[in-house]
């Protein structure tokens, strides 16, 4: 399978000479293209700084992130907000949605900063509605919508560019158990039905057993890594769970 | 503890406090500026009228600047709430922590003292430098001499300043602390959190407000700016205030229908960041929509006020030179009957010799005629058929004015004095004088028809179709209602009414001017007198002429008209200047407060890659069509204002309008657009990307 992200001995450090804190600790993998991969981590674990790293967000202090043979760690300007544009997407946890903006001219944003034309966004926004199951909300404005709604909303600007990696940072952290699921299954359908790439940061075992893999993170180092392969969704909960007792207190505190 | 709490906050906040804080030192500076003018005033050397005049304006702007205070008082309350406002969490965070209401209170006190003190004394400062170049604008204004000029502070002005400013210090204090003693830690903990909810106006009651307050307003600009009849004061405030409703009607509509009529164009509204920029736009305007009819309003005040100020002023100067071609004119009347309706003609050069007095003594060159009435020629028999129809359309005319009459060769010397081509005409013709322009309009009328004119019981044709522009008197504006010029030989002694002497001075120099100007007025004090003693009495103590006679002088007339432009410029800049800050620093407050609450939008327009370049476009055409939308109702109900002001104004004469206009836009465009261009970065810097 092609590789499509890799991520090569990447550090990153806060703070001064006097009380340095290595957010990330020479970090190295890679993502296959139409992988669902999780990462998890207690709070502080340095797994938001990675996926900031990795979005062009945030810069790294030393080491190198590919993403389709191009070093993001070198763009500047211009290219880092194209880059960001055409080639990733993001869901967050807190939605991050315009609130002044119809569900639907909220998808469409993220199609018309491409500069693409208006026929072509209502056909790529219908289509992306479709898919989430939020055709019946896309009149609605965000304070119309339950939190769900609104997440579902949020994956689908993300997703309605195509983009060769979606990047969620704990999206179903502001979510009740149900919604969450329903979220989940979303991200599965479009991971196995639409064969998108996604990258998903969470604490929550429950959410990460949705994932083809999980890469556990302690203190800004790799502590384990494991692969669903042929098992079920509660076979492979009930093996995140044995690693996460591993990690320690902290994350099983999470669940 | 809290003295340093209060520092840091303003220091933290100096982006919401720098408009605050600008418009606070221009209100300063301006009042300062301003309220100094009379003690500038006195530096110069001015004559006596010109002195009398400093304590009118001087007066008039001490009025005004009473109400000024008003305006900024109610600007900087407002502002003040609104940066209230935006602390809402921090004084939740106080709360929270145990502090009391009195000590939140205390810590805005000593941050309102604090601004207070600092706007007050760099406003005075800004001030005081100003007032030097204000000083230039005295001096160019009353023609004064510049050279005794030195750099001056007013404490009169200070003090006044310093009094006005700490009574509006203190209204916000009290206003804060009753602000602060209403919160609950509830709301203040949530402000903010709540999003925005967006209500659609239902778009066909827009369409019909939008439709029928534009007729409406069309149809008040018809009313004032064409169709002049029946005007009066209730017509025009009533047009006022259909024009406020409208106004605020069309701004509601507006306001309502814009997004749609935007939304409908697909193309455009889905392009880079249109739909976000429009729904900004939108929301914007939907929460200021009384706020902007106030700041539209309050521009067309500004426009129409500066304009005609300048418009006056500089007409004014122009009439001069042309209206006043001569330096002292003398109109002698005499009447048999109290109510100064029969004439009896006296001749002044007569009068003169026989009190023992030489008329010619102070004069280079002058002319002396007389004029003449013919009680059976008035404004009414002059309009002969034409007159129902006139008297239906200018009811407030007086049609019963005797005529004046003036003979063709007294006129043509009366021409050669002021240094103009004299007139020609037949035996039968005559030729009518007038300089108001309404009552050209009405002459001109009968003039067109070549109706003929009875004088003396001869009957006589206008030798053009239209009035000639001329006068006899000397005045400051066009104020030549009609004379009527006749031939020479028809003219009869036994109508012969008022006696002129119209001269210019024995002069050199403006001083030797002035000197004699004192004694030619003397001389006729001296001659008035001793002519009253001389004239025979009843037994009743009446006398048996009544003398009706006056003076006029170039001199005269330039100082009242130079002070009436000096008033009329101080008060329109004044009240402009005001006006425009207050329009400036609320949309700017309004604008970078919106701005603020944006951050998080342009963080997420960043994370999904919109471009820098199309942020900050979206933020020029936001702020632009916030500020630009007031300003083009404001410069069309201007074009009318204007338009209206021009017929009232039409004795001071508004031909030249262009170059007002001019100024007026260089004024608007440097505080407006100024207000604009710091708007704009500051809001660029608020939502700049912080690393």
């Amino acid at each position: 399978m092609e590789q499509i992200l890799r991520i090569e001995n990447i550090e990153k450090y806060y703070g001064s000479k006097s009380s340095l804190t290595k957010a990330i600790d020479d970090i190295s993998f890679a993502v296959q293209k139409g992988e669902f991969t999780a990462i998890m981590g207690a709070s502080g674990s340095g797994k938001t700084t990675l996926l900031n790293c990795i979005s062009t967000i945030d810069r790294v202090t030393a080491g190198h992130i590919y993403l389709e043979n191009t070093d993001i760690t070198t763009l500047k300007g211009r290219e880092l907000n194209s880059f960001r544009r055409e080639k990733l997407g993001f869901i967050f946890q807190d939605f991050n949605l315009l609130d002044t903006l119809t569900a639907y001219e909220n998808i469409a944003l993220a199609l018309s900063i491409q500069k693409k034309p208006a026929k072509e966004i209502d056909k790529a926004v219908k289509h992306v509605a479709e898919q989430l199951g939020i055709t019946e909300v896309l009149e609605k404005y965000p304070y119309q919508m339950s939190g769900g709604q609104k997440q579902r909303v949020a994956s689908a600007r993300a997703i309605v560019t195509s983009p060769e990696l979606v990047l969620a940072d704990e999206p179903t952290g502001a979510l009740d158990s149900k919604a969450a699921k329903m979220l989940l299954e979303r991200f599965r359908y479009l991971n196995t039905e639409c064969g998108a790439t996604i990258m998903m940061v969470t604490h929550d075992s429950f959410t990460a057993s949705y994932a083809g893999r999980v890469i556990f993170i302690k203190d800004g180092k790799i502590f384990n890594e494991i692969n669903r392969g042929s098992d079920s969704r509660k076979q492979f909960f009930d093996r995140i769970i044995d690693v996460v007792t591993l990690l320690g207190g902290d994350v099983s505190d999470a669940l | 503890m809290l003295c340093k709490l209060s520092v840091s906050n303003i220091r933290r906040s100096l982006r919401d406090y720098a408009i605050y804080f600008f418009t606070l030192l221009i209100g300063v500076s301006v009042f300062y500026v301003f309220n100094a003018i009379g003690g500038q005033a006195s530096m110069m050397e001015l004559g006596e009228s010109k002195n009398e005049i400093v304590v009118l304006i001087t007066n008039a702007l001490s009025y005004v600047s009473i109400f000024v205070a008003g305006v900024l008082g109610l600007l900087i309350v407002y502002a003040s709430r609104f940066l209230m406002k935006r602390r809402n969490r921090e004084f939740a965070l106080y709360m929270t922590l145990g502090m009391s209401k009195g000590k939140i209170s205390a810590i805005l006190l000593l941050e309102t003292v604090i601004i207070g003190v600092l706007s007050l004394g760099t406003g005075l400062l800004l001030g005081i430098g100003l007032s030097q170049l204000m000083s230039a604008l005295v001096a160019h204004l009353f023609e004064a001499d510049m050279s005794a000029y030195r750099f001056m502070i007013s404490g009169n002005a200070i003090v006044k300043t310093v009094i006005f400013f700490a009574v509006m210090y203190l209204v916000v204090m009290v206003f804060n602390s009753v602000m602060i003693s209403r919160f609950k830690l509830i709301d203040l903990m949530q402000s903010g959190k709540k999003s925005e909810q967006i209500k659609l106006k239902n778009p066909v009651l827009c369409v019909i407000i939008f439709l029928l307050s534009a007729a409406v307003l069309g149809y008040t600009y018809y009313q004032v700016g064409w169709n002049y009849d029946g005007l009066n004061r209730t017509k025009c405030l009533l047009s006022f205030a259909a024009g406020t409703v409208t106004t605020f009607l069309l701004f509601w509509s507006v306001a309502g229908m814009l997004l749609r009529v935007m939304m409908s164009a697909k193309n455009t509204y889905f392009r880079s960041l249109n739909a976000f920029t429009f729904r900004q736009i939108s929301s914007k305007i939907n929460t200021a929509v009384l706020s902007m009819s106030v700041i539209c309003l309050m521009l067309f005040i500004t426009i129409c006020t500066l304009t005609s100020a300048f418009s006056i002023r500089n007409s004014m100067n122009a009439n001069l030179r042309e209206l006043c071609p001569a330096d002292f004119e003398i109109e002698w009347g005499a009447y048999s009957d109290k109510e100064l309706e029969t004439p009896v003609f006296e001749d002044i050069v007569e009068k003169y010799e026989i009190n023992g007095f030489d008329i010619n003594e102070y004069f280079r060159e002058s002319v002396h005629f007389h004029i003449y009435e013919d009680s059976s020629l008035t404004l009414g028999t002059f309009l002969g058929n034409q007159l129902e129809a006139i008297r239906a359309e200018f009811p407030f005319l007086r049609y019963d004015t005797v005529e004046t009459v003036v003979r063709l060769s007294d006129y043509n010397k009366l021409l050669q004095l002021y240094g103009k081509e004299p007139l020609e005409m037949n035996a039968d013709e005559c030729i009518i004088l007038a300089n108001y322009s309404s009552m050209i309009d009405v002459r001109n009328r009968v003039l067109s028809l070549n109706q003929s004119v009875e004088v003396f019981g001869h009957t006589l044709h206008s030798r053009y179709p239209g009035c000639v522009d001329g006068f006899i008197s000397m005045s400051g504006s066009r104020t030549n209602l009609g004379i009527i010029v006749i031939p020479d030989e028809i003219a009869d002694e036994r109508f012969a009414s008022r006696d002129y002497f119209i001269g210019r001075y024995a002069a050199e120099s403006e001083e030797q001017n002035a000197e004699i100007e004192k004694a030619v007025k003397k001389q006729f004090d001296l001659m008035l007198r001793a002519d009253s003693d001389y004239r025979e009495y009843t037994a009743d103590g009446e006398p048996t002429v009544y003398n009706w006679s006056m003076t006029t002088s170039k001199i005269d007339i330039c100082d009242d008209s130079i002070g009436i432009g000096a008033l009329i410029t101080f008060l329109g800049l004044y009240i402009g200047l005001i006006f425009l800050i207050s329009c400036g620093a609320v949309l700017a407050l309004k604008e970078l407060s919106e701005s603020v609450d944006s951050i998080p939008r342009y963080v997420m327009l960043r994370k999904i890659g919109a471009e820098e370049k199309e942020i900050t476009k979206s933020l020029l055409i936001q702020t632009g069509f916030f500020f630009l939308l007031p300003l083009l109702l404001a410069c069309i109900h201007s074009a009318v204002g204007m338009k209206f002001a021009v017929y009232v104004l039409s004795v001071f004469g508004t031909e030249d309008i262009g170059a007002s206009i001019l100024s007026t836009s260089l004024i608007l465009l440097l505080i407006y657009g100024g207000y604009f261009l710091i708007t704009y970065s500051c809001s660029k810097g608020i939502v700049k990307e912080r690393k």
